[in-house]
């Protein structure tokens, strides 16, 4: 990272004679996504005061060490502390969902946790293979490692360690499996903490510390990442089309929506790039509002199943405006933020390939399709016969989908600031892939 | 030098007890005897003296483990205490524990094969012993006859091996013998055949794989304390001497054993890790993670190069404190008769303070950031890396991976499972326990190792593990 991206920086010595240090810094990139947990943590916390959670000093105090991780994360300087960062968000998150998540938790979260490390641990094997090519003495610190001069097959082979965490952690088609049942498992606040932030750790990742260090790596794989993300989006919309679990839905659209937005990265030009920025912070506010409110349904209506459900809206009219104002944001309608990432986003991927944008442009179509479908069963046709218990929004859950909402109608309307907090780093790093390829 | 002396003094003093009638005040002069090694060890820093017409040789790299292995002690003395309760035996099994020690300080810093062989049969010999020190236990004695047989053989091994290479070097000595070999054997063959047969003995001791049967056994049958104290202790001590002996004399002949360690240090990880996965008894599963842990190490060992001294020292520091507080609950738990991973079932909200140490141990032994374990294993892996192994270090993930299984396994019985009974874990000296946070301390066992790679100052890491201690 050069001065001219750089807002904010400073740093400690850690252990000097291994090159590690304490060092954190800001720029555009980083400063939306730091914005993004601070803005979604305080909600997320909101959102869990009517859910009686037990040993809540416990719970509060995970969700507070998981806001440092991820702060650490989309804030450090030096690979070393990066990689610290990144697995001390795992652990609290772990916890969150082995204690308060459902029934086969346990399975669930050692699924999770060890996919999850597989992917850490080849990229720490990465991270230190780059940093073996640092000049002596040998130094993590992200502008030693951004000058690494590395053959294209090395680049090659690191490409796919440092993918390998990235994918595992977003998730891309084909390591996505502990996604859905760990989404549908956790915790309402797990799911929004895995969701909402934690993911985007991954797509930060691969614009921080792979498109900067392994150009020659990505020109080389970066049509297979396409290819996958395609698939990841098809595959996941497709599932999600029929599914009645509310909570499993959100999970698949999540893998489509995500698969987009790592497509637009590894579409390497400046739409593709800024439209996974914006994409990021929509879908973050987006993901956190529809778990919440299939939290609320589940909270009332002691299910998730679809099935079960139906004309909600004739009992709370707040509850289905709010309900269809982030659904719309998740459907990418104009004037939403989600329409401004998706239309980056599709931009950048069609520069690419149209082909490709085709494909990926299915997301939109099918997106809205199974949004829809779950809003009609949810919230109108025949009232079913628990539904007349549903009782309206409670101030704390008012407060916390008003403010989403808000964001959703702000941030399509009005864009620029976003756009212009990234554009200096972005353009860097676009500029830096087109002076190698 | 010193601290060896001192503590051989103390171990006599300890069978003095028995007949001089002051078995009560045996174990604050232990301890006050071991603070004062500890002291020694800390003001030789920085010297470079031999000993014995260079019989022993303390350089910065046996004060090290000398100092860590006195601290374990100490650690393990506030841990085990219990093991002093029977007044008949007090004497003895504290005499023995010394002798053990002063055995390991010797195998650190012998610079002479019959010195390094003496202290391996001085901590041998004891280490038989009170393998079988619970009497009426059936399955004490199994485990001691065991050990003794075994160890027994291995030693002929050891003991060849020096002899072969003692024929055709002429010398004992590891810089004559590092010169002799440097100038080419005459006798190539011989010299092989010897330092294969050397580390055989040696591969024994650290119970790697496949000289590692003893290990699960010998773990299971002894008494939790003395585990405890081979896991431990005697671990460093046999990593300490295999660094200290084949980086320096055997190093002109590494192309004969540096594959042989290597491919075994593969298998041992992966045997140990996979073997643990299996096994419901939580001793057992500790045995075989140390087998694995011992993997681990010799990977530095076969990447052999400027940060293995460092990352070995640092490794068996952390995975000694880790297992500490592991066995220290096993301790707890095995008073009550059960010894197996669901009698820990619950404990999170029985005690959930032991439970919160115990899941903080679990992440470090399976190396996770930002405890310690994690520092450990990472620079094994970058100093494998440096040295050319990605292939090791491949297997090594993968095997850590297997770790996280059994490790979590522990953790979700402690916090997810219902309890077994609402008695608490007779633990004792849960303070000390609350020590094994040194554990959660990474920046401490980064400090350790910043010293030991740059050279600084021994007195400031002490002065650090001392305020965390007290803290």
């Amino acid at each position: 990272m050069t001065q001219g991206a750089e807002v904010l920086s400073g740093g400690y010595e850690w252990v000097p004679a291994l090159g590690i240090s304490l060092k954190v810094g800001l720029d555009g990139i980083s400063i939306l996504l730091v914005a993004l947990t601070n803005v979604l943590i305080p909600l997320i916390i909101l959102s869990s005061f009517r859910n009686n959670y037990s040993n809540p000093s416990a719970f509060y105090g995970l969700i507070l060490l998981m806001q440092f991780g991820l702060i650490g994360v989309f804030s450090a300087l030096d690979g070393f502390l990066f990689y610290v960062f990144w697995e001390l968000a795992l652990i609290p998150i772990w916890f969150i969902c082995l204690i308060w998540g459902g029934e086969e938790r346990i399975r669930i979260t050692l699924k999770f946790f060890i996919y999850t490390l597989t992917g850490s641990l080849m990229m720490l094997l990465g991270l230190i293979f780059v940093y073996l090519q640092t000049p002596v003495p040998h130094s993590f610190s992200i502008d030693a490692l951004y000058q690494v001069a590395l053959t294209a097959e090395m680049q090659g082979y690191i490409f796919w360690c440092f993918f390998l965490a990235f994918a595992i952690k977003i998730p891309v088609f084909p390591f996505h499996t502990w996604q859905p049942d760990t989404y549908t498992d956790a915790p309402a606040q797990g799911s929004m903490l895995l969701s909402g932030i934690m993911l985007k750790m991954g797509i930060y990742g691969i614009i921080r510390w792979m498109l900067p260090i392994l150009p020659e790596g990505i020109a080389a794989w970066g049509n297979v990442v396409m290819i996958l993300c395609a698939i990841s989006i098809v595959y996941a919309s497709i599932i999600a089309l029929y599914q009645n679990d509310f909570k499993r839905l959100i999970a698949y659209s999540s893998i489509a929506h995500v698969g987009l937005i790592t497509a637009g990265v590894f579409s390497l030009n400046m739409q593709g790039l800024q439209g996974s920025m914006v994409q990021m912070l929509a879908h973050g506010v987006n993901v956190v509002g529809l778990f919440f409110i299939g939290d609320i349904i589940q909270r009332r209506m002691k299910t998730r199943q679809m099935d079960n459900l139906g004309g909600l809206a004739h009992n709370s009219p707040v509850f289905s405006i709010l309900f269809i104002i982030v659904l719309l944001g998740s459907v990418a309608l104009p004037l939403t933020n989600g329409f401004v990432g998706e239309f980056l986003l599709l931009m950048g991927v069609y520069s690419y390939s149209s082909w490709l944008a085709a494909i990926c442009g299915l997301t939109v179509i099918l997106g809205a399709v199974y949004m829809f479908r779950a809003y009609q069963k949810v919230m109108l046709g025949e009232v079913h016969e628990k539904s007349v218990e549903f009782t309206g929004l409670a101030k704390s859950e008012k407060v916390v989908l008003i403010i989403i909402a808000a964001l959703i109608i702000v941030c399509g309307v009005y864009p620029k600031p976003i756009l212009s907090i990234a554009q200096p780093a972005l353009e860097e790093i676009v500029l830096n892939l087109q002076g190698i390829n | 030098m010193k601290a060896l002396i001192i503590i051989s003094i103390l171990g006599v003093i300890a069978m003095m007890a028995e007949v001089l009638r002051f078995k009560k005040l045996l174990i604050p002069i232990i301890v006050l005897g071991l603070g004062v090694a500890l002291a020694t060890v800390i003001m030789d820093w920085n010297t470079d003296i031999r000993y014995f017409n260079d019989m022993a040789y303390f350089n910065n790299y046996a004060l090290a483990f000398t100092g860590g292995v006195i601290f374990i002690t100490l650690l393990w003395l506030l841990l085990g205490q219990e093991y002093f309760h029977d007044s008949h035996t007090k004497g003895e099994h504290a005499a023995l524990i010394l002798f053990c020690l002063t055995g390991a300080i010797a195998m650190i810093s012998f610079s002479d094969l019959t010195f390094f062989f003496i202290g391996l049969e001085i901590l041998s010999i004891s280490l038989y012993v009170l393998a079988a020190s619970n009497k009426s236990d059936l399955r004490s004695n199994e485990s001691g006859l065991k050990y003794f047989l075994m160890g027994a053989f291995a030693t002929g091994f050891l003991l060849f091996g020096i002899a072969l290479i003692y024929g055709s070097t002429a010398t004992f000595n590891l810089i004559g013998i590092q010169e002799a070999l440097a100038k080419g054997a005459n006798s190539p063959l011989m010299v092989k055949t010897g330092v294969l047969l050397i580390l055989v003995g040696l591969l024994f001791k650290v119970s790697a794989a496949p000289f590692h049967f003893w290990a699960p056994d010998v773990y299971e049958g002894a008494p939790t304390l003395v585990t405890m104290f081979m896991a431990t202790v005697v671990k460093t001590a046999a990593f300490a001497a295999f660094y200290r002996l084949f980086s320096t004399c055997f190093i002109s002949l590494a192309d004969t054993w540096v594959p042989v360690v290597a491919v075994l240090s593969a298998i041992t990880m992966l045997l140990g890790n996979i073997m643990a996965v299996f096994q419901s008894s939580f001793k057992r599963m500790l045995a075989y993670s140390s087998i694995a842990h011992a993997g681990y190490m010799m990977m530095a060992i076969a990447a052999m190069n400027e940060v293995s001294a460092g990352s070995i020292f640092f490794y068996a520091i952390a995975y000694s404190v880790g297992s500490l507080g592991a066995f220290s609950c096993l301790h707890a738990m095995s008073k009550k008769g059960d010894e197996s991973i669901s009698g820990l079932n619950g404990l999170g909200k029985r005690q959930p303070k032991v439970a919160i140490f115990l899941s903080l141990i679990m992440f470090s032994l399976a190396g996770i950031p930002p405890v310690a374990g994690f520092f450990a294993k990472y620079y094994l892996f970058y100093g494998a890396l440096m040295g050319g192994y990605t292939w090791l270090v491949l297997i090594a993930v993968l095997s850590s991976l297997i770790g996280v299984y059994y490790y979590f396994r522990v953790i979700f019985a402690l916090f997810k499972s219902e309890p077994v009974s609402d008695e608490p874990l007779p633990m004792l000296f849960t303070k000390t326990l609350y020590f094994a946070h040194f554990d959660g301390y990474y920046f401490l066992g980064n400090w350790i190792v910043a010293c030991l790679v740059t050279k600084l100052n021994f007195i400031e890491i002490i002065l650090l593990i001392f305020i965390t201690f007290v803290s």
